[in-house]
């Protein structure tokens, strides 16, 4: 276990093993979504209560999910980088963070989109998720804007991660406020979540689009990992190696 | 070779000096509090200035207004040091750097959120609030600077190797904030409505030692590394 992860913090073994894993992400990723998509769309039976339009948890769900794994994920790397000074563990939270608010903003969206027929309204401020996964966009984008902000890459590096810390453990303080702040104004009566159980024909094509995209968000972000990395390490042996290597 | 100071002695040398240089330069004192009269004074000419929606919208405008003019207090909070190169000296002291932090984010306290809270009653007459009201609205704003001057400062050192920084700071500070931020004026509107005020003056008081216990460690790394 050791010998992997000293491995996986050489950035010329995690670029070779990313190159490898891309295509398989990518293309199971591709299958399950599409497989949920589908089920989903078409062969799921419709909701007795919200008819066709709870078919947008196939997109929603697993975007929601993302979003948040995206920044525990941006989290754990930042712990790692800042304490064993692990320099692929930056290349990783720098490569995240774009997709992570993206996927935020899509799960903004289609749940905006889903609460016009449901609520009557694209936007609820009753809804503590709501609200909270806004706040996560904006913690996002204040990561972002930090980073853009300093030239120094090894300072940018250290220091964002500083904040994407201090952001990880405010967010259950956030999330909870945000609910506390709600349940003192209103009892939610419009807003169920989709009743205590799912039935099954419902339920797969879900599991499967919330790994599919995933899968698909993993193979995304080792794209631009490998990116990153490149970019880092351009004056480095093992670069110049390859390519004339790929070249011969 | 000097003598070495105790911990205490230099906490007090830290707070004592940023303490003086802030009674010194009296326009950064006044300037965010005048922006707070100011801006809060305005909005009753900008919406409905009946006395019902006053008291309805009066909680949460002074409790934005007041984060907003507290937000532009904190840039001198490090820059003004980092700048003619007191940090410097600051981070080579013997005395350990989240201490001196600490001393700074209390006298930076003292000399932004104090005053803040001393005028807010002007204010809270403004927009008619009761007298018990307003002696609510300190108590949160007591807890509230508080926090702010805390999670400020990391937002501050997070910033200190950046020109112009005051617009990013808020980008950072704002969304950490925003419990801060909810609690602090609904306190003050549930109690408007006849609701006990104790809960939310318990979380901001929780707030406040939860970001007592890490803010000064992780100002000091940033400004650590923000000025190396």
């Amino acid at each position: 276990m050791w010998i992997f992860l000293h491995k996986m913090a050489s950035p010329k073994y995690f670029y070779r093993l990313a190159s490898s894993m891309i295509p398989w992400l990518f293309i199971s990723g591709l299958l399950l979504m599409v497989y949920g998509i589908i089920n989903g769309l078409f062969y799921a039976p419709s909701d007795y209560q919200q008819g066709d339009a709870f078919r947008i948890i196939y997109v929603h769900v697993p975007a929601a999910y993302i979003s948040m794994m995206a920044y525990s994920l941006m989290a754990f790397a930042a712990f790692i980088g800042l304490i064993w000074r692990i320099k692929i563990a930056h290349a990783v939270i720098v490569s995240a963070a774009p997709l992570g608010a993206w996927f935020t903003f899509l799960a903004l969206l289609t749940g905006s989109l889903w609460g016009r027929p449901m609520w009557g309204t694209w936007w609820e401020w009753g809804d503590p998720r709501l609200t909270s996964e806004l706040l996560m966009l904006f913690l996002y984008l204040g990561y972002m804007a930090l980073r853009a902000s300093i030239p120094s890459i090894t300072k940018a590096d250290k220091l964002s991660a500083i904040l994407i810390l201090i952001g990880a453990i405010n967010i259950p303080i956030i999330h909870y406020s945000v609910e506390w702040w709600t349940s003192l104004h209103q009892g939610s009566t419009l807003l169920k979540s989709g009743g205590p159980s799912i039935a099954a024909p419902m339920l797969y094509p879900l599991l499967a689009s919330i790994i599919g995209l995933s899968l698909f968000f993993g193979s995304l972000l080792l794209v631009r990992t490998k990116a990153e990395v490149l970019k880092r390490e351009k004056h480095s042996r093992w670069i110049k190696d390859m390519i004339l290597g790929d070249e011969v | 070779m000097p003598k070495k100071l105790s911990l205490i002695a230099g906490f007090m040398a830290m707070f004592r000096r940023d303490l003086l240089q802030s009674i010194k330069s009296p326009s950064q004192l006044l300037n965010p509090l005048i922006f707070f009269i100011m801006i809060t004074a305005t909005f009753p000419f900008a919406v409905n200035a009946e006395k019902a929606q006053l008291v309805q919208i009066g909680p949460g405008i002074i409790w934005i207004m007041a984060i907003l003019s507290y937000l532009l207090t904190l840039h001198h909070l490090y820059l003004d040091d980092a700048e003619d190169g007191c940090l410097d000296y600051i981070m080579l002291s013997p005395q350990p750097l989240p201490l001196l932090v600490l001393a700074k984010i209390c006298a930076h306290w003292i000399s932004s959120g104090l005053p803040l809270i001393i005028i807010s009653p002007i204010i809270g007459i403004i927009y008619q609030m009761q007298v018990d009201t307003i002696l609510v609205m300190i108590g949160t704003l007591f807890f509230g600077t508080f926090a702010l001057s805390l999670v400020g400062s990391i937002g501050a050192s997070l910033t200190i190797s950046i020109n112009n920084s005051n617009i990013l700071v808020s980008l950072l500070v704002l969304p950490i904030m925003m419990p801060v931020l909810i609690f602090g004026a609904r306190t003050i509107e549930l109690y408007q409505s006849g609701a006990t005020t104790m809960p939310g003056l318990y979380f901001l008081g929780a707030y406040c030692m939860f970001a007592l216990s890490f803010s000064p460690f992780a100002s000091a790394a940033a400004l650590r590394i923000g000025t190396d």
